[in-house]
């Protein structure tokens, strides 16, 4: 089956991105597709490559990383949301002036229009959030 | 051919951003040409009260931006009754919401429909696409 992803929460003080990231991980185990993964609301903080979680943790940003190297994920944070948090690609922070890009690797920065066309093209949109 | 889209607003307009948010996807969605509704329930029924001033809490008074969806052709508005009577609230409190039918001479129509919690689920259950927010 072909899936849609979408986490509307930031990784730690929310389960949703620890949820997510099993849930899709399991699904392309089982040999499942997925259209892409959406970040909306907090969630665009998980595709900052600056978090630096203890030792003895997981760390999210970069299971997703990861995750996106192996089977060719589309990762992509809302603009206008990370534009409200802080979450910048080279462009957008040159666009706005700012002097430090922090998206981590694997995560594209887009428009919302990507959550609406994965709605239309998955066959199952779901959603992880509060 | 069209997917039928269902926004569903659980949450009060302020103390979160998940109204906000909702209503930019719903109004980015509304260029995308498919069958859209959107669910108010729980506190998010208070997204639709009539009379919000956010002046005091320094916000962004996003409340108007209801008013405005029939022009983005997004006219099905659906309130869940016990949500309302659990805080209180009826019909009344809330703003009129209303949308033009280019089929019938563009006579105003309400967009707000209230409907019952059962109503509500099988409401939900006809749907392709679920965004709760």
């Amino acid at each position: 089956m072909l899936l849609g992803i979408v986490v509307n929460e930031g990784p730690y003080t929310h389960q949703a991105s620890d949820t997510a990231y099993q849930f899709t991980k399991a699904a392309l185990e089982k040999g499942h597709s997925i259209f892409r993964v959406f970040f909306y609301h907090d969630g665009v903080n998980n595709g900052t490559r600056l978090t630096v979680p203890p030792q003895d943790d997981r760390n999210l940003q970069k299971l997703w990383t990861e995750l996106a190297e192996k089977y060719k994920l589309d990762l992509v944070v809302c603009v206008a949301a990370a534009q409200r948090r802080g979450i910048l690609d080279a462009d957008e922070a040159k666009r706005h002036g700012k002097d430090a890009a922090n998206i981590a690797p694997g995560f594209r920065i887009s428009g919302l229009g990507q959550l609406i066309e994965a709605g239309i093209n998955a066959e199952r949109l779901v959603t992880f959030g509060d | 051919m069209a997917k039928k889209f269902l926004y569903i607003n659980r949450k009060a307009p302020y103390g979160t951003i998940y109204a906000l948010e909702s209503l930019e996807v719903v109004l980015i969605g509304a260029a995308f040409e498919q069958d859209v509704s959107l669910a108010f329930i729980d506190d998010g029924v208070y997204q639709l009260t009539a009379g919000q001033d956010t002046a005091g809490a320094g916000m962004k008074n996003f409340s108007r931006t209801y008013k405005a969806l029939g022009d983005f052709e997004i006219n099905k508005l659906y309130v869940e009754r016990e949500s309302l009577e659990e805080r209180g609230l009826t019909l009344d409190d809330l703003q009129q919401i209303t949308w033009e039918d280019e089929n019938e001479d563009y006579a105003e129509k309400p967009s707000i429909h209230l409907v019952g919690r059962a109503e509500m689920a099988s409401l939900i259950a006809s749907q392709d696409v679920v965004l709760s927010f």
